[in-house]
């Protein structure tokens, strides 16, 4: 059996007091692992990482990460905890250099590790070397994705966390991001990410979810989840729904 | 008796002058969202303005047209409106804490002009023999000061039954929606914008009737009447009585215009007259903490609608300051 | 026309410069414009003149160090003066800003400034009256410099005070982790938060550069001009002015916009008169908000 580093149990979050978006939902993530979380549109994917992160209320439930109970730690606390979260959008900070897009990222690292870790992220994501100077907000979106996923694995988390990289993203820099994750994955990184695009987000994960009205009704190895009857009714429905899918993630349209 | 019902009147009187400005800030504030910290600019460009028309021909200065009292307060409040108009057309495309400071800025500079413009405005020394409705009865201080009450009271009524019906009609209930949401009222582009600049020259329209009232009401005007501790009363004086309701706007102004008159009579009394002027600041210092307070711990004020509540998708404002305490 | 004004516009724009840097990182980083700025410049400048009389007391008459006509102990009750001013901010922030910015609507933390703003002159009136008072009541003797320009020692000192507070806070604000973080905050607090940015520590910096910074405008004031408790309040339209010229959350675009008021303002002193200085924030505001609002360097609101 292997390493659990996130254990999700009965997590119910959501904005306001007593209207839960998540209702009851328990998910674990392995060490080295990329385990995917799918679900129509409004099921609560997004709300549900999010509250994962610290940035949605918890109102029941527990995150534990390495063991640890995070359920309650503040949003600006998880990094230091081990745990790095890329937004969908609005996830570099526009006005300032790459450069200092990924040293701003560095505070919790001891001062002489930074510059090191700095030159790792630029080997890793050749393409941020070259824009060092460039403001993070004239980058294109795949080099932006990148940016925020450099800024996020600069801190060595323990587990990445993703809210639909490819989202908003044309074909060509959907197959990077997702080739990026799974390189990223090899080098020993562990993620759970949200996609609307199933498809590809299953062809490089371990295991997945599919949550529905904030509760995950399904699990399975990845490689089998597309063809399993249970989750065509659940989640894909009839062919139309499939293309209606595909449409929302082309638009960006989040959960 | 008499002395007391005549000191009434005259304690109304000026409480119903501030409604009316209150009444103002409500159209701006309570109704629109538009946040006015230079009203005492508009109140006085309304002064200025109907003694300009209606006093007698002077020698030394502009103005001085004789006109009747009913032309000076038409007047006053065109300029207001106009005055209003523009400052909205500048700035309402933007976040509000530009309406904000522009409208500081116009109160500055109002003042400024009052100070300096000696030709039009009489300088630091202001304008006298400002005609006053029932000028006649001033030797029978009693009727005069009723009929004056009278007078104020009509035109406050009139205004706070004109308001009431603006606010449920149509174009109220249009600057109600864009309140509820600045960043759409922004992004609705002209229209939107035409109305909140129609709502804050309406407001600055009333706010100069009131400054004309009062001129007319005293017969006399000078800068120092204008200060910002004008403006910071009538917020105040709207907090208090709930931004929103027209007539928590009357409520609150006479309450607080009623405390700050107690606790001015009561320091006249309490302190040597040398040490008045600093305890008069120590009413203001109280004034502003009760302000603050009551922003604290009820921000749609004492009587005001109740709170509403926070919707999906502006927590956004909110993250710059969640731990910020 | 005398070159003389541009020797004051530079005294006077640093005064407003230095002041709107702190208006400026208010507004861009907690989101607020603090009406209040322009008396924690007054609050500064008489906790200075205390301690300044403090040292008196304890020490007796200290002798200026020549050529200026202020000593150590103004020097030291500086350092003073900008620490409270500095915690009185912090405390005004706990006690009131930090709750009000909390509240749905932006706009009430502005209202409550300006209740605050209030309050404090008032405050200010009652202790030590609205009489102005100076730091010193030694004249100094202005050299010639040439061009028919005069300077004093003092606004040579201040003058080289003022570029080096600009110089340290513009170093801070893009060299450090800390200037960094606060870059980041006013770019994005969401993510700010997200990417490990401890936004309370954040909220204190800006808290306390603001002040300070205000607090050293206010005695520069003080020792050029006079002391009173409406002198801050006074500067509140040039300091808005300047920021919103340079740009809102722009540091160097502050200073600039402080410098250009403050040459306009002795510009037009000298053409038009004294009376109308006032005006001149107010004229550059409109032009600003008409032409361009988003200022000199500033950039579009997301």
């Amino acid at each position: 059996m292997s390493e659990t580093v996130l254990d999700v149990s009965d997590l119910e979050a959501g904005y306001e007091p007593g209207v839960p978006i998540v209702r009851g939902a328990s998910i674990t993530v392995n060490k080295g692992e990329i385990v995917v979380v799918l679900g129509p549109n409004g099921a609560g994917k997004s709300s549900l990482i999010k509250a994962i992160a610290g940035l949605v209320p918890i109102s029941r439930g527990k995150v534990l990460l390495d063991g640890k109970d995070i359920s309650t730690a503040p949003a600006h606390t998880m990094v230091r905890l081990g745990l790095a979260f890329v937004p969908q959008t609005e996830n570099i900070f526009p006005r300032m250099s790459v450069e200092d897009n990924l040293k701003v990222a560095c505070g919790i690292l001891e001062r002489r590790q930074a510059p090191a870790r700095i030159d790792e992220m630029y080997a890793a994501f050749p393409d941020l070397l070259r824009q060092r100077r460039t403001p993070a907000g004239n980058l294109s979106g795949g080099q932006r994705q990148m940016l925020a996923v450099a800024r996020a694995l600069i801190v060595h988390p323990k587990v990445l966390v993703l809210d639909e990289p490819s989202a908003g993203l044309s074909p060509k820099f959907v197959s990077m991001v997702f080739e990026m994750l799974s390189a990223i994955r090899k080098s020993g990184v562990t993620i759970l990410l949200v996609e609307q695009n199933a498809k590809a987000a299953l062809a490089i994960g371990d295991r997945a979810y599919v949550l529905v009205e904030g509760k995950e009704r399904h699990e399975g190895a990845a490689s089998t989840l597309w063809d399993d009857p249970v989750v065509a009714e659940l989640y894909l429905g009839q062919r139309p729904l499939r293309k209606d899918s595909a449409r929302h993630t082309e638009t960006g349209g989040a959960a | 008796m008499i002395d007391l019902v005549g000191y009434g009147a005259f304690f109304l009187t000026t409480a119903l002058i501030f409604s009316l400005v209150t009444l103002g800030l409500n159209l701006q504030w309570g109704l629109t969202g538009l946040f006015n910290v230079g009203l005492a600019g508009f109140v006085a460009i309304g002064a200025y303005t109907s003694a300009l028309l209606t006093t007698p021909d002077d020698p030394t200065r502009l103005g001085g047209l004789g006109l009747p009292i009913l032309v000076g307060w038409l007047g006053a409040m065109f300029v207001g409106g106009v005055a209003a108009a523009l400052t909205g057309i500048a700035t309402l495309r933007l976040r509000s804490d530009y309406l904000a400071i522009t409208t500081f800025g116009v109160a500055v500079v109002v003042q400024l002009v009052a100070l300096n413009a000696q030709k039009l405005t009489g300088g630091p020394f202001g304008i006298g023999f400002i005609p006053r409705p029932f000028g006649g009865l001033a030797e029978t201080p009693l009727l005069f000061n009723l009929s004056n009450l009278a007078i104020v009271s009509a035109v406050t009524l009139a205004a706070y039954m004109a308001l009431e019906h603006l606010t449920r009609s149509p174009w109220g209930r249009v600057l109600k929606a864009l309140r509820e949401d600045e960043r759409a009222a922004i992004s609705l582009g002209k229209s939107a914008r035409f109305y909140r600049v129609q709502a804050f020259a309406v407001g600055g329209a009333i706010m100069a009737l009131a400054g004309a009232l009062q001129a007319h009401f005293i017969g006399f005007i000078a800068p120092d009447n204008y200060l910002s501790i004008l403006t910071f009363q009538v917020w105040v004086m709207l907090i208090v009585g709930g931004s929103g309701s027209n007539a928590g706007a009357i409520a609150g102004s006479v309450l607080v215009w009623a405390i700050w008159a107690g606790s001015g009579a009561l320091t006249s009394v309490l302190f040597a007259p040398e040490q008045q002027a600093r305890a008069a600041s120590l009413q203001i210092v109280a004034i502003g903490v009760m302000l603050c307070v009551i922003l604290l711990v009820r921000p749609n004020g004492i009587f005001g609608e109740r709170p509403r509540r926070a919707r999906f998708g502006k927590r956004t404002k909110a993250t710059a300051s969640e731990s910020g305490s | 026309m005398s070159l003389q004004f541009v020797v004051d516009g530079l005294l006077t724009g640093s005064m407003i410069g230095l002041g709107a840097i702190g208006v400026t990182l208010t507004y861009s980083i907690l989101r607020f414009s603090n009406f209040a700025h322009g008396d924690f410049m007054a609050w500064g400048t008489y906790a200075t003149l205390a301690v300044v009389g403090a040292i008196a007391a304890m020490f007796g008459k200290v002798a200026p160090i020549a050529p200026l006509s202020f000593g150590w102990p103004l020097i030291v009750a500086l350092v003073v003066g900008a620490a409270f001013t500095a915690l009185l901010a912090l405390l005004l922030d706990k006690v009131l800003f930090s709750r009000l910015r909390k509240q749905e609507q932006a706009i009430i933390a502005v209202m409550g400034s300006f209740g605050a703003s209030m309050a404090l002159r008032s405050l200010l009136e009652f202790i030590f009256t609205s009489r102005p008072t100076y730091f010193s009541r030694a004249i100094q003797i202005a050299m010639p410099v040439g061009f028919g320009i005069r300077i004093t020692p003092d606004q040579i000192a201040l003058l080289l005070l003022t570029a080096a507070l600009v110089l340290g806070v513009h170093l801070l604000a893009t060299r450090t982790q800390t200037g960094r973080s606060m870059q980041a905050m006013s770019q994005n607090p969401a993510l700010a938060r997200i990417a490990g940015i401890d936004v309370a520590s954040v909220v204190r910096v800006t808290w306390v550069i603001g002040a300070a910074l205000a607090c050293v405008a206010g005695v520069m004031i003080g020792v050029l001009v006079q002391i009173r408790p409406l002198m801050g309040f006074d500067m509140l339209l040039p300091m808005f002015a300047a920021a919103i010229l340079g740009g809102i959350g722009s540091i160097p675009g502050a200073v600039l916009g402080g410098l250009i008021i403050g040459l306009a303002e002795a510009g037009a002193v000298q053409l038009i008169g004294a009376e109308w200085r006032a005006a001149v924030s107010f004229v550059i505001l409109m032009a600003v908000l008409i032409v361009r609002p988003i200022g000199l360097f500033g950039v579009r609101e997301r």
